[in-house]
């Protein structure tokens, strides 16, 4: 069941493959929202009507977003531990000194450097890792976690957080969750200049471009208003199929996936969602913490839109290598 | 003047493959004595701790003489064993009777509600933890450097250049193996 070295390698592999993918995805996808912003808007490509010669929100756009990717790889983690009020845990306070313990123990059993160690004040259980690579890495817990789970239970959590930080999981999904940050402000900006400018500038009669414009337009109008499904759409699938292998890789440093069966249990029974984390992390919690049902489901649309599989399937591989009776 | 061309890039192949693999198994070997020493840093926060916690408990549990003397004697013998195949023993003895002082503790209410001792127990079980966890991280490390030696053809690499394979870490004595026997059956 434990995945094999040459697995988790070509894991990593294709984990900074699909990040530089992400990111010119996301660069393309922002150059062409900005350059219907350029021809619609703006009326550029339709000679004396132009407003100015060159397509300035395209260029504008697509330098925020080469911006917005590389920035999102260098303090992504930052973004989203302030965004979900994490603060660091001290290492000298008697309440997080097991929680140190732990992640010390688990950085050693992955031969890993000790990662940072964030506390978010929530009393719903969950836990995310974020960064940029093994070196640059941070698990975030709840104090809710802390109170729910026993140590072993802890430390299959924190085993499943090193399991992403090993995978680069992390440096995936960081990128991810900054850029639906990005993509979801640009969108708002658009469709609301949209309502702005569509009066003056735009009248039909004054487009050269016939249908092909017409169709253009109508791709251009959709992408705008579907950006932050899209993008949302495509975090959770490169997500979903990422939890199986961490929960396989946080068994394989415990060696007791009991433990982390338990622990996803007991999370999964507290239905409280965690208020502290925002929508945009989601996918970096080891279980949904928007608390919703979806996730329970199987099925087309639940696969869709749900961050996570379903917990009882996970619960079920996880007493399968632990030898248990499901 | 093909055939030299394409004798050139054989050599210039088997070369740059030489080169990748041989560095490749020195990256293993580093990581491997890395592992190792990992094993003793934790080794060393254990004998370190144990005075710390002699002198706590030593109050509340002055019925424990015995087992306290022996706590510390295997602490000093473990300290100051020689070589790897005794100092492993000696480990393994101090493993075992630190196991009982924590389980003759729970007999004492007073300890057990001991913030510094609580605290104290918590940082010796995790030391303990973090021994097993950096051995299980040394063996899987030095398993792979040792199958990347033997397996065909990296294994004529590992013989030109004389790397040797790394010892796995086991139990050693025959007692730590056996299943722990429980007497259930109330019989006074």
């Amino acid at each position: 069941m434990t995945p094999s070295p040459a697995n988790i390698f070509e894991q990593q592999q294709a984990n900074r493959r699909n990040t530089i993918l992400v990111m010119l995805l996301f660069v393309i996808f922002v150059g062409f929202l900005g350059f219907g912003f350029d021809v619609f808007l703006l009326g550029f490509g339709e000679g004396r009507r132009a407003l100015i010669g060159f397509p300035v929100v395209t260029i504008a756009a697509l330098l925020l977003g080469g911006i917005s990717a590389v920035s999102s790889l260098q303090s992504g983690d930052s973004r989203v531990l302030s965004s979900s009020g994490a603060s660091p845990a001290s290492q000298d306070d008697p309440r997080f000194r097991q929680l140190h313990n732990i992640v010390e123990e688990m950085a050693i059993a992955a031969g890993t450097p000790k990662p940072s160690v964030y506390v978010i004040p929530d009393p719903d259980p969950n836990a995310f890792a974020t960064g940029r690579d093994p070196q640059h890495a941070t698990i975030a817990v709840t104090e809710g976690l802390l109170t729910a789970l026993n140590r072993d239970e802890l430390q299959a959590v924190i085993a499943h957080e090193m399991g992403h930080v090993r995978n680069y999981d992390i440096r995936l999904m960081t990128v991810v969750a900054a850029l639906i940050g990005a993509v979801m402000l640009l969108s708002e900006f658009g469709l609301r200049s949209m309502r702005f400018g569509s009066g003056g500038r735009r009248s039909s009669s004054s487009r050269g471009g016939g249908s092909g414009g017409i169709i253009l337009f109508v791709l251009w109008l959709v992408a705008l208003i579907l950006a932050p499904l899209v993008s949302r759409i495509l975090a959770l699938a490169v997500s979903r199929q990422r939890e199986f292998l961490a929960d396989a890789s946080g068994a394989e440093l415990t060696r007791n996936p009991g433990a982390l069966a338990s622990a996803l249990q007991k999370i999964d029974a507290a239905v409280e969602p965690t208020r502290a984390i925002k929508k945009g992390t989601a996918h970096l919690c080891i279980a949904n913490p928007l608390g919703s049902d979806i996730d329970d489901k199987e099925g087309f649309f639940a696969d869709l839109f749900s961050t996570h599989p379903p917990i009882r399937k996970r619960i079920m591989l996880l007493k399968a290598m632990a030898y248990q009776h499901v | 003047m093909s055939v030299f061309l394409i004798f050139i890039i054989v050599v210039a192949v088997i070369v740059i493959w030489v080169i990748l693999k041989y560095n490749g198994l020195v990256a293993l070997r580093n990581q491997t004595e890395n592992g190792w020493r990992q094993i003793d840093v934790q080794l060393k926060r254990r004998h370190d701790l144990i005075p710390n916690l002699i002198n706590s408990v030593k109050g509340a549990m002055e019925f424990e003489q015995e087992t306290l003397q022996k706590v510390i004697a295997a602490r000093n013998a473990a300290v100051s064993a020689k070589g790897v195949a005794d100092a492993a023993v000696k480990e393994g003895e101090l493993s075992g009777v630190l196991s009982r002082l924590f389980a003759l503790a729970e007999n004492y209410p007073a300890l057990k509600s001991n913030e510094n001792v609580k605290q104290l127990q918590e940082e010796l079980a995790s030391t303990e933890n973090k021994i097993g966890f950096a051995r299980q991280f040394y063996n899987d490390i030095a398993t792979k450097f040792n199958i990347s030696q033997q397996v065909f053809p990296g294994n004529i690499i590992a013989n030109l250049f004389r790397f040797a394979p790394r010892e796995l870490f086991e139990i050693k004595e025959p007692g730590e193996r056996e299943v722990p026997k429980v007497d259930l059956s109330l019989r006074p």
